[in-house]
């Protein structure tokens, strides 16, 4: 009725975002002397100008589609999960385990039970922080920030100790087995013909999460679970009116939240590193909360906005690289700025883009 | 040249507000249409219309918080634009809304200075508000600690906070925009005294309602909205509620309920020595015991707060409790996992909460997630164990608006988008299309328009006379006496007294409400 057209709401708005925070970031590359163009057109060719680039950006978006999906899935019960972090951590730990039990034969055999190695650690994960909030009142966003930090203690006594592997000074497992490692890009368009970056990480963990972002709308629109994981997060009152157990559904957002978040040690663990190493989590828990803000916690929102942050970073990256006078943390500032004005100030455009739809809805009229 | 001869007509005769042709639109919706309104100084006047006539808009152009598309607004026949509430206020302007807008944790003197502090030091102003505070409570018997923090104070008692706040700013117009809907009957009493003190003071008084007893009892002029226009105003001496009704609905309407008498049956519902605790062990239910027939409507009348809420938790499985419950002979788990709403549905108790928003929707979710809200593990409803089947819930809920004529009939709505009446249909249709043993009703018509009280009372007649029993719970004396075929009258946590409703009156029953008991009334 009163609104903008869907269109708007879901592409114009976040696109007018975007310029704004590109502007915003150009004026800060040229306060430190930087042509601004050129800062853009490196971070765009950088993320898109090859398939080293794109296979790059792929990898990235894959990580944080993980990440988002978790922090998204959880938020649809109103907990504010920011333990994607630790989540994802811990999760490395279990597929290790699995990974090194055996020597799998064929990665298409060790990938099922990989992925329920890391899940199955990851929604542990959560679950405590998920039973202290359930039964305690003890309140998530404290607990799960406290467990980030105890699965990076946790994960560095473990490489330093039983997990190490005794041949290097790294703290890092022993090599997988050559049959775990998960196909590349590059391997599977081969066959088709089609020629790809070697050396992009991009791997077939791109579309388990693609698989991940359908589920978590299968199961929050289509199922009784996710009925009552809505209804809890839109009205808890109302849900204990409707008999909805609140403790129950508490627990299982989000471990089932934290299992998502666990699934990013697949696409890096499994596929990329090939043994489990330190902080291989590289802060995408973190941006999976911009991730989830940005696309509106919808896992349609969730996939564009990973690819974005995709983007930012591989471009980033490449940016450092071409522009000695950026530094790593300018780079940081640059992100920073585009989850500013497309997760924090999203009402600053909103808002005039919805009454000027209204004005001209009433001009024709 | 006449400016003098206008000033001394002005100073005798201009009232204290005049609209003159505002309108004002959202988008498709014409909220308000060319309306023109004087209220003279010193007199109370009521604005009584359904819920979404516009009212609300405008007064909140008066209090600038919209722009009105075209017309003027005239402080004692002066042309004042009104911007924003900056402006309203220095006009002399004070608004007191229906959700109170106070700090919670802040003490009633610094709610007061509050945007009025006068200076970067608090002392000297709050010394000067607290004077400025004994002075108007002796004046208009607005007796309020000063100290005392807001959230530590009764809802009466947060409401003289929010006149205040408008007197210390030195109003002279006071808008209260449904100021009883959350009041006792004996605060609302005293509110009205307060209202007239004010008027007598020389003060001027705009009381927006849809309650027509509270017209007839305080106002001196009543003007009358439907649909976006003022449609009559007159003196409410040459008035009563039934024709008030009829301009507010646009046709003749039933104030009271058309019914057959009750043919009760067997025993439906037992209850006994029923005791609840609230989290802070104060005993909210003090063992109540009593019976409920089928084909028949218990009412339970009584000054919101002194229980009946939390007998409707209760029942319906939203509070655990101590006692027993039988339904049809069975005991019913009062407390442990067996004791939830869901359960009490498979058992035959549906139950249409007091606070509709709040319990009985989920205002965000359309309207077709809505009617299986509660009944979301049916099969009817379920595709499988794990799926729910969208496709029957959505002709469920077409059917449902179809049969209990809800408006707009568009199941894809959210609950947010229908007015009070039509969400009251919503909630109503889901938990009487259930066919229950049992059904809880609390507040039927709480913020429900005139048209579609109607409708509701006769439904629940309706479920009552096909042979189910009906707990229902309100506030409003009048709902109770017209609707009920016996009334338990609930004081402190306890029945009072318990009466055939066709042989008791409302000074009794208003008695036992008061604590005095059946003996010595």
């Amino acid at each position: 009725m009163d609104k903008m057209p869907r269109w708007a709401d879901v592409f114009l708005v976040p696109f007018i975002n975007l310029i704004l925070a590109f502007v915003a970031s150009g004026l800060v590359v040229l306060a430190i002397g930087e042509n601004p163009f050129r800062a853009i057109w490196i971070m765009i060719s950088g993320a898109l100008g090859s398939t080293s680039g794109i296979g790059y950006t792929l990898y990235y978006a894959t990580n944080y589609m993980f990440t988002g999906l978790a922090v998204a899935f959880a938020f649809h019960a109103r907990l504010f999960n920011i333990g994607g972090e630790g989540q994802a951590t811990i999760a490395g730990v279990g597929a290790a385990l699995v990974l090194l039990a055996f020597d799998w034969p064929y990665w298409w055999l060790a990938l099922p039970f990989a992925i329920i190695g890391a899940a199955a650690f990851g929604g542990a994960w959560a679950f405590i922080p998920a039973y202290l909030q359930a039964k305690r009142g003890s309140h998530v966003v404290i607990t799960t920030i406290m467990f980030n930090f105890i699965g990076a203690a946790l994960m560095g006594y473990l490489l330093n100790g039983i997990m190490k592997n005794p041949d290097t000074q790294n703290a890092e497992t022993v090599a997988f087995p050559a049959g775990t490692h998960l196909p590349t890009m590059h391997e599977m368009l081969a066959p088709l013909g089609i020629s790809f970056s070697r050396s992009a990480p991009v791997n077939v963990s791109f579309f388990l999460a693609l698989g991940a972002a359908w589920l978590v709308w299968f199961v929050l629109w289509r199922t009784r679970l996710g009925y009552q994981i809505r209804a809890f997060g839109h009205s808890e009152t109302a849900a204990r009116y409707a008999g909805i157990d609140a403790v129950r559904i508490t627990i299982i957002a989000m471990v089932i939240s934290g299992a998502l978040a666990g699934l990013l040690a697949i696409n890096v663990v499994m596929g990329e590193q090939g043994r489990l190493i330190k902080e291989f989590v590289e802060g995408a828990g973190f941006v999976g909360i911009a991730v989830a803000l940005m696309g509106r916690s919808h896992p349609f929102g969730i996939v564009l906005a990973s690819l974005l942050f995709g983007m930012l970073t591989q471009g980033g990256f490449e940016l450092m690289w071409d522009m000695p006078t950026v530094s790593r943390e300018m780079v940081l500032v640059i992100q920073a700025l585009i989850i500013l004005f497309t997760g924090a100030l999203d009402n600053m455009v909103r808002d005039p883009v919805e009454r000027l739809f209204l004005k001209l809805r009433k001009g024709k009229s | 040249m006449t400016g003098d001869k206008q000033q001394g007509r002005q100073e005798t005769a201009a009232p204290a507000i005049e609209l003159r042709g505002i309108s004002k639109a959202f988008g498709p919706v014409q909220a308000n249409r060319n309306i023109s309104l004087r209220v003279a100084r010193g007199t109370i006047h009521g604005i009584v219309g359904e819920n979404g006539a516009g009212k609300s808009t405008l007064m909140s152009i008066l209090f600038g918080f919209y722009k009105a598309d075209a017309g003027e607004i005239l402080i004692d026949g002066q042309p004042t634009p009104i911007p924003d509430s900056q402006a309203a206020i220095a006009a002399g302007i004070g608004m007191v809304f229906q959700h109170f807008k106070l700090v919670e944790n802040f003490t009633v003197l610094e709610n007061i200075i509050l945007g009025a502090e006068g200076g970067g030091l608090l002392r000297p102003s709050l010394a000067r508000a607290r004077e400025t505070l004994v002075e108007l409570a002796r004046e208009y018997e607005l007796e309020v600690d000063p100290d005392a923090v807001i959230e530590d104070l009764s809802v009466g008692h947060q409401q003289r906070v929010e006149i205040l706040k408008a007197l210390y700013r030195s109003a002279d117009i006071l808008i209260l925009d449904e100021p009883t809907g959350v009041l006792t009957p004996s605060e609302a009493d005293h509110l009205f005294r307060i209202l007239r003190n004010l008027r007598n003071q020389g003060k001027t008084i705009i009381l927006i309602t849809h309650k027509l007893r509270e017209i007839m009892d305080v106002t001196d002029t009543v003007s009358v909205m439907r649909k976006g226009e003022m449609t009559a105003t007159i003196a409410t001496s040459d008035t009563s509620p039934t024709h008030l009704a009829e301009l507010m609905v646009g046709r003749k309407v039933l104030l009271r309920v058309d019914k057959k008498p009750a043919r009760p049956g067997e025993t439906v519902l037992e209850v006994e020595d029923l005791r609840l605790r609230d989290e802070n062990g104060v005993e909210r239910i003090k063992g109540i015991s009593f019976s409920l027939r089928a084909g028949e409507i218990l009412g339970v009348a009584g000054v919101a707060g002194n229980g009946q809420s939390e007998l409707l938790d209760v029942l319906g499985g939203i509070s655990p409790a101590q006692g027993r419950i039988r339904l049809k002979g069975r005991d019913i788990p009062l407390s442990g996992r067996r004791a939830n709403g869901l359960a009490r549905r498979k058992q035959g108790i549906a139950h249409v909460p007091e606070d509709r928003q709040r319990l009985g929707l989920i205002m965000d979710f359309m309207a077709w997630e809505n009617t299986c809200f509660g009944y979301h593990d049916d099969p009817r409803y379920n595709r499988g164990a794990l799926m729910m089947d969208n496709g029957a819930i959505l002709r469920d809920c077409a059917g449902k608006m179809e049969r209990f004529d809800i408006r707009p009939p568009n199941p894809r709505l959210p609950a947010q988008n229908f007015s009070g009446g039509n969400q009251q249909k919503i909630v109503l249709a889901r938990e009487i299309e259930r066919n229950p043993e049992v059904l809880l009703v609390g507040q039927p018509t709480r913020g429900v328009d005139i048209g579609a009280i109607e409708f509701i009372h006769q439904r629940i007649v309706e479920l009552r006379d096909s042979g189910k029993a009906i707990l229902l719970v309100s506030v409003e004396l009048e709902e109770i006496l017209s609707l009920s075929d016996r009334v338990v009258v609930m004081f402190d946590g306890r029945i009072m007294g318990e009466r055939i409703t066709a042989e008791t009156d409302e000074r009794e029953l208003g008695l036992l409400m008061a604590g005095v008991s059946g003996e010595a009334a």
